[in-house]
């Protein structure tokens, strides 16, 4: 495998991995985040200072990125998860950029030329076992009373409520969970390119890992790795058009929104069970459609 | 047979509108209580304060004997009173079967990592739930529409799949908002022999808004009439038939 195709499936597993923990937030539990970038930040520098100053291990380093992300956002929720719908997609906005122009400004760790010199710990293999155990644990999630109390609470928050589901505390899950995802995504790109820069953790990151989820569809884990997968590899494809890859980009995004407004997989899981559900349902129909043939062609022969 | 539900001097101010003023009624353990009054009157604000969606101005709520004014909503199911709502407000894109599962939450006890990585505990008790959700599908007749999705069903279908949901709680008191509006005289009828075999079946107690009056005066044993956020009378169906107060507020004047 050449190392330019190897490079790009490593930036696609550790992009899946931020954008599994923002379906969960998204997706799930209907929230909106535009500061995704800023928990991967806070991962990425976290790790960073764990395996470069500290010199301790890189799982750990991966361990204290998730923790730490974990932690920020558990302090962000506190303070904006009362807010409704779009006030706290406002409030993620201002908490991304609030992160990164401190990293911008701390010189401590780089500022904003950037920290280089970080150990190249992060393998292929190493990521394709997160992304294995990061989609696992999700759909786990997803499928248990928590994650159907997550969902309750995107569909109808007052019946929720009534239902006795706590929806702060759910909303607080959601948005832990995510963040530790984000943060893990960030130790494994921390220590794949070496170096970290707070540029690399802008606006643009975040709306990046939104557009992914959408694309992807909501609600689905299959829609976020098929979305993830197809969106870090197409920039790669559209290299060929050069200074308009980007431009296509965008086309092919606003493309699948017509053509399917709910995301490639909006709300449909791709398991085992779910195709052969798939299948038998084509089979039935085709069944059907034989049987109305002959039963016409019957009646053809009566002469009505 | 001791009170289950008392409210005592409630009373909502937005502003400086009165929307419920000095109400003071009871539901009696394992009746159905009927709250009418014309649109405005105050029915459903109440509703809003008794599961606490609304903050009380002042007076009380008590259930069991326990004060539970002000209790946050989530936690006024745990206590054991559920409700439905006057617009219907189902999980809309999730199935009938998960409407339901979803609701069974609070008989389940297994904690996050139990579902992160199915131990046997999240195994044995979800499939306490799953059971549990079929054996109430089952007695609401809704069994055959399980994998129906909830927003498709036919409203009469939706209610009934609402309380079902709320039974999935497992409520000592369920509260009806408008459960047969909407609805034409047949299916009122289904649902009227519905919520008396609930209570039945249930062992619970029932306390329903209403507009049918044909529904509240046969299903009711003790009747609340509101009027302009006040109580106008309390009595059993008899009694408030025959109240003065009650034929002008709902058929305006009198003797002409």
């Amino acid at each position: 495998m050449s190392s330019y195709i190897e490079g790009i499936i490593m930036l696609s597993g550790i992009n899946l991995i931020a954008v599994l923990g923002l379906s969960l937030l998204t997706g799930f539990a209907g929230l909106f985040s535009f500061g995704h970038a800023g928990f991967m930040a806070i991962g990425a520098y976290s790790a960073a200072i764990c395996t470069t100053i500290l010199k301790l291990p890189f799982a750990v380093g991966i361990a204290a990125g998730g923790a730490t992300a974990a932690g920020a956002s558990w302090l962000i929720g506190r303070a904006t998860l009362k807010l409704k719908g779009d006030y706290f997609c406002i409030a993620t906005l201002g908490f991304g950029e609030a992160i990164r122009l401190i990293l911008d400004n701390f010189q401590g760790l780089g500022g904003a030329r950037g920290w280089p010199g970080i150990p190249p710990s992060t393998t292929i293999w190493n990521i394709l076992i997160l992304d294995v155990i990061g989609v696992a644990l999700l759909a786990n999630l997803v499928r248990s009373r928590h994650g159907r109390n997550m969902i309750a609470v995107r569909e109808e928050e007052l019946a929720a409520q009534v239902a006795g589901i706590d929806v702060f505390k759910y909303k607080m899950l959601a948005l832990v969970v995510s963040a530790a995802y984000a943060g893990v995504a960030g130790s494994l790109l921390a220590h794949y390119m070496t170096f970290i820069q707070p540029k690399m953790f802008s606006m643009v990151k975040s709306t990046e890992l939104t557009i992914i989820v959408i694309f992807g569809g909501l609600g689905s884990i299959s829609g976020s790795v098929l979305g993830a997968v197809v969106l870090t590899f197409l920039p790669e494809l559209l290299r060929a058009v050069d200074k308009w890859r980007l431009v296509v980009y965008g086309l092919a995004v606003i493309g699948i929104m017509i053509g399917r407004p709910r995301g490639l997989m909006g709300g449909f899981e791709l398991t085992p069970a779910s195709l052969r559900r798939h299948f038998a349902d084509r089979k039935e129909a085709k069944a059907a459609k034989a049987a109305q043939v002959a039963e016409d062609a019957e009646l053809g022969k009566d002469g009505l | 047979m001791s009170d289950i539900l008392q409210v005592r001097g409630l009373t909502k101010r937005f502003g400086g509108l009165a929307a419920v003023s000095e109400v003071d009624f009871s539901v009696r353990e394992g009746g159905i209580a009927g709250l009418i009054g014309p649109n405005g009157a105050g029915k459903t604000t109440i509703f809003n304060l008794i599961t606490g969606v609304y903050k009380v101005t002042a007076g009380a709520v008590t259930f069991e004997g326990k004060d539970i004014t002000d209790t946050e909503p989530y936690k006024i199911a745990d206590i054991g009173i559920t409700r439905t709502f006057q617009n219907i407000r189902l999980f809309k894109n999730l199935t009938v079967f998960d409407n339901v599962l979803t609701a069974c939450h609070a008989s389940a006890g297994y904690g996050l990592f139990d579902s992160l990585v199915r131990t046997p505990r999240f195994r044995r008790e979800e499939k306490v739930l799953r059971d549990k959700s079929i054996e109430l599908l089952s007695i609401l007749g809704l069994a055959d529409r399980k994998d129906a999705i909830a927003n498709g069903l036919p409203y009469g279908l939706q209610r009934r799949l609402e309380i079902t949901r709320a039974l999935a709680l497992d409520p000592r008191l369920l509260l009806l908002d408008e459960p047969a509006a909407g609805m034409n005289p047949d299916e009122t009828e289904q649902l009227m022999r519905l919520i008396a075999d609930i209570r039945d079946r249930f062992k619970l107690s029932v306390l329903v808004i209403e507009h049918h009056m044909d529904l509240v005066m046969r299903l009711c044993e003790h009747i609340v009439v509101l009027n302009f956020g006040q109580k106008l009378a309390d009595g059993t169906p008899d009694a408030i038939r025959g109240d003065k107060c009650v034929i002008e507020a709902y058929l305006g004047g009198g003797d002409e």
